[in-house]
């Protein structure tokens, strides 16, 4: 709140009007980007992508950001918000006959419900997931936390495999392992009918829509009696229960938020994919998601969103779409995309040493994860900064 | 009547007794000190009266309620509150931040609140911050000083955003752990006296840990001695400092060539 105030009267003082117009000029460009580019332009498929992954960094950042929470275990928000697309949007469950709003034709079996369905369903499954993971975490810090929330990851990765024994009675499974549930229903709403995947228009607005609300509340957030209480735990737990910060209640609603907004991200994932794998939900998803908001500067709305642009571009756009035939050019003989990591990793290091609080870092925000150097490094510049025209405090 | 009881409280740490079958009676309205050498367990002590350790055995019991077993925040809510030895700031927030995180008991705003805003929200935001500012300027930070953050002020301007982030609580029992540490003599007294303003303005009761003993003797009513976790002596300044468990705890045992320990 006042940190915002305080950061929004710097950058008016700063930017001053220009600032306004970038964010409306911005946000009017996201609107019509896609009548820019074809209806299934490699392009615009990247952007979607591109978005729901801002999406997923957003949530993220709740954990790891703001509450200081290094949770390596994301991959399973995916999962759960993609299943729910494939548990309530598709025949899967072939002896119930449920269709509210959605695609499928009337008397199709499984159950088939509506998109918000879907992702309120997913909302609710998450958030309890969210809880369930941060409980036996409540009395660990960073590193700790990191191996607990992995491990619960990797679980629910293998559960999603071995879903195929697990009977949940009529011989139906649980999940359908590394075959995949297909024939997924597409995303449906009254007036405007059913999604298509020749037109990828609506699914980016739709995204985009996402992106807005989850930004939205993400600022909210921030600037709230609980964002305060977020970053006092991560600062200093013991000074923050102490000045009354309920500390069970603060983490696991920050578990909670953070999941919900990777379950949403998933339910759209799930759709737009038209298949729900076991295999697509690897550690190194969780890993890619974290790389987002670190890039971005930890703890940082716009870098977040930032983050995970840049590296979502550079991964389904840049690296498949832009430069894989560049070796080839070179008369080399291989794709770039078989560098694909090497790339990424490459990225990172040049990141780290060059800029160690991320890209847009949160102003005045620690680093939790780049370590003590760059704090202090931050410090000396401030200190420095200020000993010149302010003199003694 | 006293606002704060300790009965019999025994504190273990393993094999460790910090705290050894203690009892302390804190009068309303009364500032009370806890002295004793390093190591006599005055800060495990605080930390029981906060809720940050619970006590092995014995009972403590603040205005009426046994909170020996309650949580910290739920012991802020009920009107303790405190400063740290080693100052313990919210760094990379603002002074004024702070001060609100200090507040955090007494708000209402729950998640769907701040993510809609009400007007009632929106109110209490303001109203907290305000008065997160009012308070410093009451401890004595300058108006420049109240949107640094707080690991750019100064070290007595640190003690001081701790005090008032310690009183946005609207505590009725404020615990100062050694408030006048690493502070020249000007400064303590200054101290002293802002204690004694603050127990007045805000109808505090104050117990303090000090190892000041111009200050310990100054400002209080009533004084608590503490060595390896025992109660040695306790009673008003002059009592204490006449105390002869008192003189040996401090300086040793006087031997015949009159040559004492340390101080």
């Amino acid at each position: 709140m006042s940190e915002l105030r305080a950061q929004l009267h710097e950058w008016q003082q700063k930017i001053s009007r220009y600032n306004r117009s970038i964010a409306g000029a911005a946000m009017v460009f996201a609107i019509i980007m896609p009548l820019l580019v074809g209806q299934a332009a490699d392009f615009l498929n990247a952007t979607i992508v591109a978005l729901a992954y801002v999406v997923m960094a957003l949530g993220l950042n709740v954990v790891v950001g703001f509450a200081g929470l290094l949770d390596l275990g994301y991959v399973a928000f995916y999962a759960f918000g993609a299943y729910c697309v494939g548990w309530f949007g598709s025949g899967f469950f072939f002896k119930a006959h449920v269709n509210i709003l959605s695609s499928a034709p009337s008397g199709a079996i499984g159950i088939h419900i509506n998109f918000v369905m879907v992702a309120i369903c997913a909302v609710v499954i998450t958030s309890i997931a969210g809880v369930l993971i941060g409980l036996p975490t409540l009395r660990l810090r960073s590193d700790y936390i990191a191996i607990v929330t992995l491990a619960f990851g990797e679980i629910i990765g293998t559960v999603a495999v071995n879903g195929t024994s697990i009977g949940i009675g009529g011989g139906q499974t649980l999940t359908a392992g590394n075959l995949g549930i297909s024939a997924l229903d597409l995303p449906h709403f009254p007036l405007i009918g059913s999604f298509s995947l020749l037109n990828l228009r609506p699914w980016y607005w739709l995204v985009l829509l996402i992106v807005f609300f989850v930004l939205f509340v993400n600022l909210r957030l921030r600037d709230s009696r609980l964002g305060r209480a977020w970053v006092a735990l991560r600062e200093d737990e013991v000074a923050a229960v102490s000045m009354g910060i309920p500390l069970v209640k603060t983490k696991l609603l920050a578990y909670a938020i953070g999941a919900a907004f990777g379950g949403i991200s998933g339910v759209f994932l799930g759709f737009y994919d038209t298949t729900v794998n076991a295999s697509q939900f690897q550690f190194s998803f969780s890993i890619f998601v974290l790389a987002m908001i670190i890039v971005g500067g930890l703890g940082s709305i716009w870098g977040a969103l930032m983050g995970a642009l840049l590296l979502s571009y550079i991964n389904y756009y840049l690296i498949p779409d832009v430069f894989n035939t560049l070796p080839q050019m070179f008369g080399l003989n291989f794709d770039l995309t078989q560098l694909s990591f090497g790339i990424f990793g490459f990225l990172l290091v040049i990141v780290m040493i060059l800029r160690p609080q991320g890209l847009f870092p949160e102003r005045r925000r620690r680093m939790e994860l780049t370590g003590e150097i760059a704090a202090e490094d931050a410090q000396l510049v401030e200190v420095g900064g200020q000993s010149a025209p302010g003199g003694s405090a | 009547m006293s606002i704060m009881s300790v009965r019999d409280v025994v504190k273990e740490f393993g094999g460790l007794t910090a705290v050894n079958h203690v009892s302390l009676e804190v009068p309303e309205h009364a500032i009370v000190s806890v002295i004793g050498p390093n190591g006599a367990g005055k800060t495990t002590l605080f930390n029981m009266l906060t809720g940050l350790y619970k006590p092995t055995s014995g009972k403590i019991v603040f205005d009426g309620t046994d909170v020996s077993h309650a949580r910290p925040d739920l012991i802020t809510g009920m009107g303790v509150s405190r400063t740290f030895q080693n100052i313990r700031l919210f760094s990379a927030m603002t002074a004024t931040e702070n001060v609100m995180i200090g507040r955090h008991a007494r708000m209402k705003a729950g998640l769907v609140g701040a993510i809609l805003r009400p007007p009632g929200v929106r109110h209490e935001e303001r109203d907290v911050e305000e008065r997160a500012r009012e308070l410093l300027r009451y401890v004595g930070l300058r108006n420049d000083a109240l949107d640094k953050l707080a690991s750019e002020l100064s070290y007595g301007d640190q003690r001081r955003v701790e005090i008032a982030r310690a009183l946005a609580s609207d505590p009725k029992l404020l615990l100062l752990d050694e408030p006048t540490a690493g502070m020249n003599p000007q400064e303590s007294a200054a101290l002293t006296d802002f204690m004694r303003k603050l127990r007045d303005d805000l109808n505090l009761t104050i117990l303090l840990i000090e190892h000041d003993m111009k200050v310990v003797m100054g400002v209080s009513e009533q004084i608590t001695v503490l060595d390896h976790g025992e109660k040695i002596a306790e009673g008003d300044p002059a009592a204490v400092r006449s105390d002869q468990a008192v003189i040996e705890a401090y300086l040793g045992k006087q031997d015949n060539d009159g040559n004492g320990g340390v101080a």
